[in-house]
């Protein structure tokens, strides 16, 4: 056993390093976004500062930082000021609970590659970034403003209901693992069927679970096809149209987090989080776990960014009948299907 | 007046309503138009649309100007296709004055044309997709804008002010290697409208914004005074191009678009099959350009050139008379309407015989097809509403003018 004082330290640093991690995972998910679109667009995306426009993220940074912050005298501020840090923190707060790898021993210290292994992972995941709609909704109606009402309110009728979803799509991988620990979950992931196919979710029945998931994380994340609250076409700006500098900052960063977070979740429960094939010296065999997790979590941020450079958007009724009358259904019998198969096994 | 205060005269209805003011400045309002919706959650119970943001008085300083120096100001009408209303006001006067226009001049003007629609269904059909979330293809369609606008540079110098007819003919000839780059364009071109239909037609989601939204019957569109595409989607077959020929549209061969459904697809589908006709003209203009001058024999009227100005006293007094004191048009008035990419547009034109107009008004075809767009959004949604503005195509500085 650890004592307090160790725990707390390494928790700190852990906290710090998936902070950073985060961060700048964000910041690049931005910059690969526009990179990738650009192409997609018959266009270079940022080429000016940096390599690449590799440091055009900072620079972003730095300009958000400086903008001059308006606040117009409607708004109801304490709300106003709010909506965005709830957005942000909590957007922030669940990565606390993913795990990226295996247990490791540095320094004599044997600790997991997770900030804190809880037994409820994924509840506390769901959790939490369901609460990160009330960011939203507060920003849509402390605004005072018919744009951002009208934004708040689409995106937390959409973000209540394919959450829905979003959840039941999960249950199925719950089933055939037994368990809430996100760890768990991948450990039951491993090894290979004559060892080819490995034994990831996705292949064990849970195909069509798998691509809920990917359409309800879509709106989740508020992403085309399913972005209306932020529908600049119809609503300028939808909930953070009277956002500028730094608040509207932390809506998108917020948005980049939960990307990552939705992806990881899929990386996770469906794709077998960091299992892959593990070869070379010892020091290769600590860090391929960790690529492969990253790997698959680039895989899935590109076809976000791939379905936004292709599809237009549904209408708003559109969007709440295929979450309910279409999602759910196929979500649901997903569930009594494998829930059915498992008791047979069994 | 009412429809002076668009404001008082939507009185607030029931309590469950709100006015919401979209535009001038809204990005999908395609300039500076301003809608004021009265929204019931998101359906929308009431719409008015409140133009004049973009007046510039055009129609007004026509009248000081002399007849010539009229077609740069035609430019400025319709920023999207220059060309169509410098055509049509310069077979306006030539009507008046009765002039012959020499065969390879009216094959360019066609020629002309016919990019000048492409370029402004391309912009269309750039900014209706990115109204409905498919940024991609707008884009796409602005890479072909650019070969277009490549090739107005090239015969008149000008991207978009193009100003390259004139009242007898064509301002200059087209540059060497013209006629190759635009064949070049020709050839690769319909390739380039699969790709946005591969995005965009077969697309369900497509298909669902666009599909049944914003119907409009042809009586309706009829009694609106609705034309060009948005009347030809509600199934009503007319175009000018063909029912009333001018400058040598009766030699070409195309057809004319039209759907039955009257919904934002079945224009959307009607500008797109016109982007593949119109090129097929262009490839046609192509194939039979008739040799010969590109000014008709007026030298009251046609600048001369300018190595004859240079060297031969009357042709130097021609000029001079031309540019310093313009040219007298016979009195009477005239009325020329040709097809434009967004319907009918027409030239009014009175002479008093003096060498300015006595009055000038265009006939917008985007004034007439927004009126429309009540018919088409009350009851439906925010969304709709964007999808239906951009159905019809409007610029704004041909409604305000």
């Amino acid at each position: 056993m650890l004592s307090v004082g160790t725990f707390v330290l390494i928790s700190i640093i852990k906290i710090v390093i998936a902070l950073i991690v985060l961060l700048t995972a964000v910041a690049y998910t931005v910059w690969l976004e526009r990179k990738v679109v650009g192409h997609i667009q018959n266009r270079w995306g940022p080429t000016r500062v940096g390599p690449f426009g590799l440091l055009q993220p900072l620079a972003d940074g730095v300009k958000f930082i400086f903008k001059e912050d308006l606040t117009s005298p409607h708004v109801y501020r304490p709300l106003y000021i709010a909506a965005p840090m709830i957005s942000l923190i909590f957007a922030l707060t669940s990565i606390a609970v993913i795990p990226v790898g295996n247990w490791v021993t540095v320094g004599g210290i044997h600790t997991p590659l997770q900030i804190t292994d809880v037994n409820m992972g994924l509840l506390i995941v769901l959790g939490i970034t369901s609460m990160g709609v009330y960011g939203v909704a507060l920003a849509g109606w402390s605004s005072n403003s018919k744009y951002s009402l009208l934004g708040g309110l689409r995106a937390s009728a959409q973000m209540v209901s394919y959450e829905v979803s979003l959840g039941l799509s999960l249950i199925g991988v719950l089933i055939m693992a037994g368990s809430f620990s996100l760890r768990d979950i991948v450990d039951a992931q491993g090894g290979a069927y004559w060892h080819v196919i490995p034994r990831w979710n996705i292949f064990q029945g849970q195909i069509f679970a798998f691509f809920i998931y990917l359409t309800a994380a879509f709106a989740e994340t508020n992403r085309i096809p399913f972005d209306l609250p932020e529908a600049e076409t119809e609503l300028v700006a939808g909930y953070h149209t009277e956002y500028s500098a730094m608040k509207f900052a932390m809506f998108f960063m917020a948005e980049y987090a939960n990307m990552i977070t939705v992806a990881c979740l899929a990386s996770l429960l469906f794709l077998g989080g960091w299992h892959g094939p593990l070869f070379g010296p010892a020091w290769l065999q600590a860090i391929l776990p960790l690529f492969w997790f990253a790997l698959r979590i680039f895989g899935f941020l590109f076809v976000y960014i791939w379905v936004r450079g292709t599809l237009p958007r549904f209408r708003y009724d559109q969007l709440m009948a295929f979450g309910w009358k279409v999602l759910l259904p196929l979500a649901i019998a997903n569930l009594m299907i494998t829930g059915l198969i498992v008791a047979l096994k069994s | 007046m009412a429809h002076m205060n668009p404001i008082a005269s939507l009185e607030p209805g029931q309590d469950r309503t709100m006015i919401l003011n979209m535009g001038p400045q809204h990005p999908s309002t395609h300039g500076v138009l301003r809608v004021i919706l009265e929204i019931d959650g998101e359906t929308v119970v009431r719409i008015m649309p409140d133009i004049g943001y973009l007046h510039t008085g055009i129609e007004k300083t026509c009248e000081a100007k002399f007849y010539q120096q009229v077609v740069p100001l035609t430019d400025r009408i319709d920023y999207l296709c220059p060309l169509t209303n410098n055509l049509c006001y310069v077979l306006a006067v030539e009507k008046l004055l009765g002039l012959e226009i020499p065969p390879k001049a009216q094959w360019m003007r066609v020629l002309m044309n016919e990019l000048t629609r492409i370029n402004s269904h391309l912009v269309w059909l750039g900014t209706h997709a990115m109204d409905i979330g498919a940024l991609t293809v707008f884009l796409y369609c602005f890479r072909e804008r650019e070969d277009i606008l490549r090739m107005f540079e090239m015969v008149s110098g000008q991207r978009m002010m193009t100003s390259y007819f004139r009242i007898g003919g064509l301002a200059l000839e087209p540059p060497l290697g013209f006629f190759d780059y635009v064949r070049e364009f020709a050839n690769r071109f319909p390739a380039r409208v699969d790709e946005y239909e591969n995005l965009l037609t077969g697309n369900p989601i497509w298909g669902m914004r666009t599909k049944g939204v914003a119907r409009i019957t042809a009586e309706d569109a009829i009694a609106l005074g609705a034309s060009g595409p948005t009347l030809r989607g509600s199934g009503v077959d007319i175009d000018l191009r063909r029912d009333m020929p001018y400058s040598g549209y009766e030699n070409f061969k195309f057809k004319v678009p039209i759907s039955q459904d009257g919904d934002v697809f079945a224009r959307y589908i009607c500008r797109v099959q016109e982007l593949r006709e119109s090129i097929g003209i262009v490839q046609q203009a192509l194939d039979g350009m008739p040799e010969g001058p590109i000014k008709a024999d007026a030298p009251k009227v046609v600048l001369p050139d300018r190595e004859k100005m240079k060297t031969q006293m009357e042709a130097l007094i021609y000029h001079f008379k031309i540019i310093t004191e313009g040219f007298a048009v016979p009195a009477g008035e005239v009325y020329q309407a040709v097809e434009s990419p967004r319907g009918e547009m027409g030239y009014y034109v009175v002479s008093d015989g003096t060498a300015k107009p006595y009055r000038v008004h265009m006939r917008s075809a985007c004034l007439a097809n927004l009126q429309l767009l009540s018919k088409m959004c009350e009851g439906r949604l925010i969304a709709d509403v964007v999808a239906a503005i951009g159905s019809i195509d409007i610029v704004l500085g041909e409604i305000d003018r």
